[in-house]
Order: structure tokens, then sequence, then C-alpha cells
């Protein structure tokens, strides 16, 4: 007998005994079908919270050297022996974007902390940055209205800002913020450009919650002597190393360290956070599937019990076929499509609840649902029906045609 | 050369700390077209020759030799594939699959022989008009009178041409009438060549055949020709339609 053949037949089968035991099937089925839901939005849950991960991880580019003061990584007794350590200084950034031949933008910038109103609205603990006009394309910003700072704002130090999408919705939730003047600390500024939204950011951080001036206007009227961090923009990501080696050779040099000396700088990146980042969210999508996965697996003993039970009241039948011919794999066979069609059922039923479902589930965090995850789910469910059908499908192949026909 | 040959066939059984001999010891040979009938009370081993003529279960010791292939030692697949091949199997209760029609039933050996699809439809339509049912084809099983099931059950053991019909008390579950019916469709069957065994513990039914074997105590206590077999042949004719092999 061909596997084509016997395994039409054994769908056949299938079919009818499942259609002769409806509500059995039916609430058998109810187990597989809660594990594929809880599976499918658990992986949707998690290709979200990954397509999340990777848009912050975008936000702070992983293709830039942050060249510093101080290292992200200093302990406590290195902290004592760096904080003596010069700024950097607004020249060392110019000479850097001079000099570097691996990175394709340089900007500087420098970060604090103020108060935003307009009128009698105000914004406080605004995340207030200085940066040059380079400093879109570096940090991987883009508006939605207005432009950026230009080179002659930098050079001349113009009152400009270019807002975050949270303060210009906020203050000017009419529109008309291009032009319009605000107030940061005391220093009268002209809108210029509004920042596209950027979301939040995992610590709940909000991005969108950003003033931008000129670095200029920054060090002369908000932080007199701020601490500048250099920003590299590294032409090609395989470069990363040479770009480091090549800017701490560079900075040596603008910082005349002599060559029996320690780095007076630090460069940073940002392979620890993404590193961190990638962990982390490993370990939520192994836990996540695990403990949905058990749902799934608590389905899997409910088909296999419902197996056992059917090989059981089928004894006789499985006794005529062998007595007609039917070999142990040919039963064997039958009873794992039987079981595969339960789940795999299950699985295709899952699937129809979890779509809607993930749609609610996106209105709070992003979540999709993919084909690969639909063919996965699908996979799975048949997986889980062969698996826990395996063991009554062996014991109705390996039954004894004399005492199987004496059944009743 | 025989289609069965049997020697020194013995089958126990261990039932917890006993043993139970089944057949101590039975040795027998059968020629192709012959139809018997195997006589014995219940406990007597008929059931256990019949299973071991039936390659449904393996001696304890002994030689059997079906259609000249020692069959005594073939594991589970094997015999599944003897089996298909070799014995067709008429049962007391008739053992039709509940939920499928007469047609189905009926080709269920062919799809396990491997046979496609167009073509066992063809032998199974041919085999169900042989004993009289070609209007019964898409009835299933509790559609159909006693009479009838057994008589989709010929149609059965008979679609693969296997050498030997093995009928366990095919007359057991039927009223007299229609047990003669079953009877004449057998007597037609070994009329056209076809190798008939009947078990049975009815001497009524036993008188049909042309050969008695008696067994006892798990050995053969007579095993003689019947001089004038009982004819059925009134039904017979009715059931079957001319012979078309």
């Amino acid at each position: 007998m061909t596997l084509v053949s016997e395994f039409k037949e054994s769908v056949l089968i299938a079919w009818a005994a499942l259609r002769a035991n409806k509500l059995r099937a039916g609430l058998t089925t109810l187990g597989i079908v809660i594990g594929i839901v809880s599976v499918t939005l658990m992986g949707t849950a998690i290709t979200g919270l990954n397509a999340a991960f990777k848009k912050s991880l975008a936000g702070i580019s992983a293709d830039t050297l942050f060249i510093q003061r101080f290292s992200w990584m200093t302990g406590e007794t290195e902290w004592r022996m760096s904080r003596n350590r010069r700024e950097l200084t607004l020249q060392n950034a110019k000479d850097v974007a001079r000099l570097a031949t691996l990175v394709s933008a340089v900007s500087v910038e420098s970060q604090g902390g103020g108060t935003v109103s307009v009128g009698r609205k105000q914004a406080r603990g605004v995340w207030v940055e200085g940066n040059d006009e380079h400093s879109l394309m570096v940090r991987g910003l883009s508006l939605s209205a207005g432009r950026w700072l230009t080179e002659s704002d930098i050079q001349a130090g113009r009152p400009v800002c270019v807002l975050g999408s949270y303060l210009a919705e906020r203050f000017f939730p009419y529109g008309g913020v291009i032009g319009s003047k605000v107030k940061l600390n005391d220093m009268n500024l002209e809108v210029v450009g509004v920042m596209e939204k950027q979301g939040s950011f995992f610590t709940g951080f909000n991005l969108d919650n950003q003033i931008v001036i000129p670095i200029t206007r920054f060090t002369r009227d908000f932080a007199r002597f701020p601490d500048f961090t250099i920003m590299a923009k590294v032409r090609d990501l395989s470069q990363m190393a040479d770009a480091k080696e090549e800017l701490r050779g560079i900075m040596r040099k603008l910082r005349r360290v002599p060559p029996d000396r320690d780095d007076d700088f630090a460069i940073n990146q940002q392979d620890a956070l993404v590193n961190f980042f990638n962990a982390v969210g490993g370990t939520i999508a192994a836990v996540g599937l695990f403990i949905s996965g058990l749902s799934l697996f608590v389905g899997g003993i409910g088909i296999m019990n419902i197996m056992f039970v059917s090989v059981a009241e089928r004894t006789k039948e499985i006794g005529i076929r062998k007595a007609i011919g039917a070999k142990r794999r040919t039963i064997l066979i039958q009873f794992l499509v039987e079981a595969a069609t339960i789940t795999l059922g299950a699985g295709i039923l899952g699937l129809v609840i979890a779509w809607p479902l993930t749609l609610v589930v996106d209105r709070f965090l992003a979540a999709e649902m993919p084909l690969w995850l639909v063919g996965i789910a699908l996979v799975v469910s048949v997986l889980t029906g062969v698996v826990s059908g395996f063991l009554p499908a062996w014991r109705a192949a390996r039954m004894n045609p004399v005492d199987a026909l004496r059944a009743e | 050369m025989p289609l069965i040959q049997i020697h020194d066939l013995t089958r126990r059984y261990v039932m917890g700390t006993e043993t139970v001999h089944a057949l101590r010891g039975v040795s027998l040979s059968i020629e192709r077209g012959e139809y018997i009938a195997i006589m014995g009370p219940s406990g007597s081993g008929k059931s256990t020759l019949m299973n071991l003529l039936g390659c449904l279960d393996s001696p304890s010791s002994g030689y059997y030799e079906l259609n000249g292939v020692n069959v005594a030692h073939m594991d589970d697949n094997e015999l599944a594939e003897i089996r298909n091949r070799e014995i067709g199997f008429v049962f007391q209760s008739f053992n039709l699959l509940p939920r499928s029609d007469s047609l189905h039933n009926v080709e269920l050996p062919l799809i396990y022989a491997g046979i496609p699809s167009d073509e066992r439809r063809e032998q199974a339509v041919e085999a169900l008009t042989n004993v009289g049912l070609a209007d019964r084809m898409h009835h299933k099983p509790n559609e159909l009178s006693g009479g009838q099931r057994q008589r989709v059950a010929v149609a059965r053991a008979l679609v693969n041409n296997p050498s030997i019909v093995l009928a366990d008390e095919p007359t057991g579950n039927l009223d007299s009438r229609t047990g003669e019916e079953i009877l004449g469709l057998f007597e037609t069957l070994s009329r056209r060549g076809n190798t008939i065994i009947v078990v049975t513990h009815e001497e009524e039914v036993a008188q049909h055949a042309r050969r008695i074997i008696r067994i006892r105590d798990g050995l053969i206590a007579a095993d003689e020709v019947n001089p004038n077999p009982r004819a059925a042949m009134k039904f017979a004719a009715a059931l079957s339609a001319p012979a078309s092999s």
C-alpha cells in the first residue's frame, strides 16, 4: 500500500471519526485552541516588542561613536582618576570632522534640563539639547515641519529652536508652531522646526519632550562650561573598530596626550546597550513562550487522553482492519492523522481567534502577526497532534488482531 | 502441491501462572478448491486453529505452509500482507466498519493492497454484484439486514481473490433461512473453485461441507469426507450472478 493512498484513507477515516464525535472533538480542541491563541499572541507581542527595540535602537544610533570625557563603563575608582580630565571643546569637534576619514558625519552636542514656556503655559524638566547643523543626520532624527538648525544659525548663535513633537503639541495644539516664540528659561527663541514623533524610550523617558537650540547659543546662555559629546557616524558598520581607532589617534593628537599616558577621553558606543537589550528581549521571549507553551502542552495532554479513548473505543475496528491486511504502519498513520487533524483544526481556529486579538493588543503595544508566525502556529499545532497522538497510535498499531477482534 | 500444509502445530497461552495448551499438535493438509468444515465444541481449540490458519496468530511450534510459503515465523507486518493477499475472512458478527458504506467496506482490502482507486472501485462493484447487492452499494451496515451484511462481508472476503475463504460461525447471527442463503453462497463459490473453510459448532452447517474435521481437546479427533453434503442450492441460484472469473 502506497503512503499516499494510506494517507488519503487516513484523512477520510479521521474526518468520519471526528464527525461521529463532534462534541468530544470540539471540547478536546478547546485546549489546543487556547494554547495556540496564547502562543500566537505571545509571538505577536514579542515581534512587536522586537520591532519597538529596533526602533529605539535606531533612535540611539548603533553606528555612532560618542567621544566624551568619561567612559560609560567606569567604575568608581576609574571615575576618581578621570574626573580631572579636561573638557572637550567645540574646536575638537571641528578638527575631528576635518581629520577623520572613516566617518560620514560628525556633530557636537551637549545636554541639560530646563523649563520651556509659552505665555502662561509652562513645561518643566524639558530635555535641552545643544546641537549643530549635522546633528539631525548624526542623531538619526527627522522633521515633521520646518527646518533644522543651519550652519549660519550655529555660527551666529541665533535664538532659534527645534521642538520635540510632544512640546509642539502641548503648546500649539491648533498648529501655527513654526515662527512662534517660546521661552527656554529666560531665553526668547523662535521655533524653526518640529521633530517627528519618536515615542517613549524603554525606561518611559519621553523622547519628544525635547528642545534643540544651536550649540553656540547653548554654551553662551544656557550652560557656561558644558560637557560636549562629539558624535561621529561611522560610514560602514563593519569598520566600527577601525573608525574608533582612527578617532582615538586624532583625539590624542588634538589633546596632545604623550605616548606614555592613557587617553584622557573616552570613545563610547552603543554595543553594550544593544547587547543588553537583546539579552533582555531574548529572556522575555523565552519566558513568555515557555509560559504560553505550557497551555499548549496541557492541550496536548488532552489530545493524548482523547486519542487513548478513541483507540480503546475502536479496538474492534482496528482488529477488522488488521485482519483485512492493515499493517502496523497503516494503523499508526491512521491515528496520527486523526490526532493531527484535531490539532490542525484547533490551530486554524486559534489563529482565527488570535488575529482580532492581535489588533486589540496593537492599540497598546506594537503587535503584528506576520505570515511566518501563522506558519509556525500551524506547524506547531500539527506537531502537537503528532507528538501527543503517538503513544495512543502506537498502542493501536501494536494490537494483536485476535484480541482486537474479540473486543466489543 | 497442497494449498495448506500443517505439521505438528501447537499453540500455548500463558495466563498468569498457568499455561493453556489450546492446540497440542495438529497436522493437516488441504487442497485447493476444498470445502471444509472445522467442528468442535467451545474450548476445543477450533478457534485457535482458525486464528492460525487465518494468519491472525503465530503458532508456538510446528510448521505451516500456505500457498508454498512458510508463514509460521512471520512477523506482524508480513502476516498482515499474507492475510491481505491470501485470506478472506467472514465473521460471525460480520465485522463491517459501521461508518462506511458497503462499497467502501468491500474496497478496504484493495486499499491495503495498494490498488489504484478506479480499479478497486470496479472490483468492489463487481464483488457486490456477485453477491446480489448491486443495489445496496451505498448503504451503511445499519441500513442492511443481517443476511445482507453477511453478504457484504462475503464480497469483502472475495474481492482480493484470496486462496482461502475462512468463515468463523458465518451463520451464527442469522436466522436459519438467511443462514441457508449464506451457505448457498459458499456452495456457489466452492463450485467456482474457491477454497472454503467454515469453522462452526453446528452439525447442520458442517453437513454442507464436503470434508469435516473434528477438533477435541486441541487435537484432531476425526477428519473425514462427507459422503452426501446437504445442498442449499435453491437459494444460491437466486443469489449469485453468473460467474465472471
